[in-house]
């Protein structure tokens, strides 16, 4: 078990440097919808909200799981749509400049 | 099928590295967005084919519902209450993680099963960061949708009781780890954990809001990776991680937007007294004279002036003006104006706030400089326009050691030619300092609403042949 700990947790540590190194990358400008958008992607929680969902086994494991599902999806679907309703509003200039 | 769904996830978080790339500019922003999306679909699909789901109808039931309390959330919320909804998004994502630990918690309760340590560890800080994140992200939420007082509100004690509060759970988790058979404990531990939250956020003011929303951003990430450890799934401690980075970012860049440090924003109840402006030192004596300024010299001013910069702020987007004063740069650029506006990392209630505000106004976002690429600009600018701007267009933060905002990064308007500053009135802003710009010799005021005085302008340089 510590064996599986170590290696996720090494995952764990590389992935928040690529997420470092991918993040700074994004202008100032666009802060906003990344901050809405990466919400949405944390919403992956829904993969445990589906499983324990699934189980079935316990009355109280099927309120919990329905729960979890319904913030979980609230938080992907919700992050998602309301990102691409920003993005979709910027423009760059019609005219000539630069 | 244990090594395929591993794939499937993998792709899933390949999507979602991809989609944050795409998110480097504006043009490519959009495919970015629908990229990531669709690598949580497969990551959904895949669990549902993949994983043993026994009961359908709870699960369906829950999608359904949670995609359209989604749906309507984001198509309803209008742009300048972005930071509210995404506190609540926050605060939901935040809030299944825990539930999702706490789930996994009661089974082993119910089974009977050995609670393997490592596992025991991880469902304990999955469900303290994720209450954590819940309540903290509804008083934020709370805050800025103003259902409770956005001001900092204090106690006596405040610092001791959270620490105390802090040692006591720490302390509770680690009797939790060594007496894992009981339930109430694990009740007390979140109760506390929600407590937590709702007491770490009400003593922060609403202008530190910005920093807030981004740290709780960073937990609810982390809360998702923390889950991962618990149900043993790369998928969730990838993205959960690439979140916590996002968001620790963010929160630095908000917090040297203020000068202020992560512990001084987290404790240091900044506005939570309305500051006597006249006892301040180096505020001006009350008979200083300012310049006013009429809409018709104001626009003559504008009309003739070469280079041309915005500097909006949050009080722009409380008056709605957004959209006149898109009108109004517009006919400035047909005269032959150059407009540029000069965004500071602050300048609305979350970061980039005021970005979309204004291209949710056609403000093309070209048009949009960062505070450390206008700043050189100034001294070659005729006029600035300041549209509901306070703190960070005030000189003092440069020079007035004694100053609350000193050594806050600026906009420094004060080297433009001529400053033309919309205001209501003379009344100080969030941080409660007066501005010795108003005082300026190059400063005109333009008193009134914003949208009204810039609907004025509009009017009068239209007029100007």
């Amino acid at each position: 078990m510590t064996e599986v700990l170590v290696t996720l947790f090494v995952i764990f540590v590389l992935a928040m440097f690529v997420g470092f190194e991918v993040i700074t990358k994004v202008p100032p400008t666009l802060h906003t919808p990344l901050m809405s958008g990466s919400n949405a992607i944390s919403g992956i929680t829904i993969i445990g909200a589906l499983i324990v969902a699934g189980r079935g086994e316990t009355t109280i494991g099927a309120v919990l799981g329905l729960i979890a599902v319904i913030f979980a999806m609230i938080n992907c679907v919700g992050g998602f749509m309301v990102t691409d309703r920003m993005l979709r509003m910027f423009k760059k200039h019609p005219g000539k400049r630069k | 099928m244990a090594a395929l769904i591993k794939l499937f996830y993998l792709l899933a978080a390949v999507l979602f590295i991809l989609g944050l790339k795409r998110l480097s500019s504006p043009a490519t922003a959009r495919s970015g967005n629908a990229i990531a999306s669709i690598g949580m679909l497969i990551a959904i699909v895949a669990t549902l084919i993949f994983q043993d789901i026994l009961s359908w109808p709870m699960i369906i039931a829950g999608v359904i519902v949670g995609s359209l309390i989604g749906a309507i959330f984001a198509r309803t919320v209008t742009m300048t209450a972005m930071p509210q909804m995404v506190a609540l998004l926050n605060g939901f994502g935040g809030g299944a993680s825990a539930v999702v630990a706490g789930a996994e918690f009661v089974r082993f309760l119910n089974t009977g099963s050995d609670l393997p340590l490592s596992v025991n560890i991880t469902i304990q800080l999955s469900v303290l960061i994720g209450a954590v994140t819940f309540s903290g992200s509804l008083i934020a939420f709370g805050k800025l949708q103003e259902l409770v007082s956005g001001r900092a509100i204090t106690y006596p004690l405040q610092k001791t009781l959270n620490t105390i509060l802090l040692i006591g759970m720490i302390a509770l988790v680690v009797w939790l780890v060594i007496q894992p058979e009981n339930p109430t404990w694990f009740g007390v531990l979140v109760g506390l954990a929600l407590l937590l939250g709702v007491l770490s956020v009400v003593p922060i003011g609403g202008a530190d809001m910005p920093v807030v929303i981004s740290l709780l951003n960073s937990y609810s990430g982390i809360a998702a990776a923390m889950t991962g450890f618990v149900i043993n799934n790369e998928g969730l401690i990838i993205s959960g991680a690439l979140v916590g980075a996002s968001g620790l970012i963010l929160t630095n860049i908000m917090c040297k937007g203020m000068n202020r440090s992560l512990a001084n924003v987290l404790f240091g109840a900044f506005g939570s007294v309305v500051q006597d402006t006249a006892a301040l030192p180096g505020a001006p004596v009350g008979d200083r004279p300012v310049r006013q300024v009429t809409h018709e010299d104001a626009a003559t001013m504008l009309a003739y002036a070469r280079h041309v910069v915005v500097a909006p702020g949050y009080g722009m987007a409380v008056a709605q003006a957004q959209h006149e004063v898109r009108t109004l740069t517009e006919l400035l650029e047909k005269r032959g104006v150059d407009v540029k506006y000069a965004i500071h990392p602050v300048a609305g209630r979350m970061p980039g706030h005021m970005n979309v505000l204004l291209a949710e106004a056609n403000v093309p976002y070209d048009e949009l400089y960062d505070m450390d690429q206008i700043n050189p600009e100034f001294e070659r600018t005729d006029v600035v326009l300041v549209i509901g701007a306070n703190d960070v267009v005030n000189p003092a933060a440069r020079h007035d050691t004694a100053s609350p905002i000193y050594g806050m990064p600026i906009l420094d308007v004060d080297k433009a030619q001529n400053v033309i500053v919309l205001k209501r009135s003379m009344r100080p802003g969030f941080a409660g300092i007066s501005n010795e710009l108003f005082y300026d010799e190059r400063t005109h005021m333009l008193f009134g609403d914003a949208k009204d005085s810039v609907k004025k302008l509009v009017a009068a340089v239209k007029e100007a042949a």
